[in-house]
């Protein structure tokens, strides 16, 4: 089923701005301004991280910025939180390996 | 370059505790900085499409979402609150600074006063697989379904049968998710009559002394092991059911979000009837960190009605302690708005929060 929600008996999601950004160099497209990790759901992507010490699977859970749990890779800069990091045109998005890669120094 | 804000007021959460406080104290001529990580007022009623079970005489029978809305309206028109939205509140110390973060860096704000209105966060449950992916908490589910339109899968296991577990559970089937079952360790439904019925009436089955066993799945939620407890809440062997879900969503609890509070000094008790940690306060809503107030879910967990209200106090006191209330209006008020509070906590739900709130009371009026 399109996990996005097109007809709601209470609830309006107007047509929005598209914008391609990419996956692991594989190019998705989600609507502009929305959290990187609503794209990413929508495209069915729920790993979103790997856990520090064990290397478990790790996905969205809080939504709001309190968890830690879905810290994504973007443009390079680890630790970012997908589910609050709205998405802009041609991120580069990757999954995290426990602490990520230190950013470059030089941007 | 940092930038230095000066505000006579800085309230932290835009929910409907924070507004009501900010609103109510601008009304008084204090000049209010409102600050909130989302890009809108609203906190927790930008995602609740049911009607509302609030006071009959206020916002009953209205949806969360236009209630946000109006918020909105109001704080935007308000030429004494300044809404800074995308921000966060890293820390709050002993100068009257509170240190914000924005996509435009960071910020200092001196204030006078600090109302903190964080609201709270998701109760974690403890059973194996509870990390994979799949496994969200109630208002996650929420966030992307009602506010971005995302369906958070195909089929959901809710855990807990309280108010939010079975809004929550009506709304996923609004939106054209499948529920499998609402299960719920206690002997009976924890939420109202009403919610339970809807939901029942959609043919989703509420299995009450039951819990989840283990969610199971290589890389997210590929189904879900649900079973029977007994009367000393240990699972039955022999009744476990499989369940072809991919979401697990947790509706099991509230805890009070108050990491600033720590931060800041104030004093915090474990009163498990409030839902944790807590900050002690007295009848003006003010912490033992002078001059730092709290109202809504980091004060105790409630719901929105008595929110709003301790929210209208707290920005009360806050103007009152700057001197812009006179004695009389003061007291009037303060007597006006307690009445409604106490009105709110009438009622089998209230006696919990009462005796969590006794103990409070009980904290802070030593010394004070």
């Amino acid at each position: 089923m399109e996990s996005r929600i097109v007809e709601h008996p209470i609830l309006d999601f107007p047509e929005r701005t598209r914008v391609p950004f990419f996956w692991h160099g594989r190019e998705l497209w989600g609507h502009e301004d929305e959290p990187i990790a609503a794209a990413l759901h929508a495209a069915g992507i729920k790993v979103l991280h790997h856990s520090l010490k064990s290397g478990r699977p790790r996905g969205f859970f809080c939504a709001i910025g309190n968890c830690s749990s879905c810290l994504v890779v973007v443009d390079g800069v680890p630790n970012v939180r997908a589910c609050t990091e709205k998405l802009r045109p041609g991120m580069r998005v990757e999954r995290q390996d426990g602490v990520g890669p230190a950013p470059s120094l030089r941007r | 370059m940092i930038a230095v804000l000066i505000a006579e007021l800085a309230v932290v959460g835009a929910g409907p505790a924070g507004v009501s406080g900010a609103l109510e104290a601008a009304s008084h001529g204090v000049r209010v900085a409102l600050v909130d990580r989302g890009d809108r007022t609203g906190g927790q009623l930008l995602k609740q499409t049911h009607k509302f079970f609030g006071w009959h005489r206020k916002s009953a029978g209205t949806r969360g979402i236009l209630i946000a809305r109006q918020f909105e309206g109001e704080v935007r028109s308000d030429p004494n609150v300044t809404f800074l939205s995308g921000t966060e509140a890293l820390g709050y110390y002993d100068d009257g600074v509170l240190l914000l973060e924005s996509p435009g860096g960071i910020d200092r704000l001196h204030c006078d006063r600090l109302l903190v209105a964080t609201g709270a966060s998701e109760r974690m449950l403890v059973f194996p697989g509870n990390d994979l992916p799949g496994v969200y908490g109630a208002g996650a589910v929420q966030t992307l379904m009602n506010v971005h339109g995302v369906r958070p899968g195909r089929s959901v296991l809710m855990i807990g049968s309280g108010n939010i577990g079975l809004i929550v559970s009506y709304q996923l089937a609004q939106a054209g998710v499948e529920v499998a079952a609402v299960v719920e360790a206690l002997p009976a439904i924890g939420g109202y009559a009403v919610h339970a019925s809807k939901i029942r009436r959609l043919g989703i089955p509420i299995l009450t002394r039951h819990t989840i066993k283990e969610a199971y799945g290589k890389d997210q939620v590929e189904g879900a092991v649900i079973w029977e407890l007994d009367g000393k809440w240990v699972g039955i062997p022999g009744t476990e059911r499989d369940l072809d879900v991919d979401v697990v969503c947790l509706a099991t609890g509230l805890t009070p979000l108050a990491e600033i509070l720590w931060q800041a000094g104030a004093e915090i008790k474990y009163i498990p009837e409030l839902g944790g940690f807590v900050p002690l306060y007295n009848q003006d809503m003010e912490t033992t960190a002078k001059g730092v107030f709290v109202a809504g879910d980091v004060a105790g967990i409630e719901e929105a009605s008595t929110a709003m209200a301790a929210g209208r106090l707290a920005g009360l006191c806050a103007a009152r302690s700057l001197g812009k209330v006179a004695d009389g209006e003061f007291k009037d008020l303060h007597e006006s708005i307690s009445t409604e509070l106490a009105e709110l906590r009438a009622g089998p739900t209230g006696e919990k929060i009462l005796k969590g709130l006794a103990q409070i009371w009980s904290g802070t009026e030593v010394g004070a």
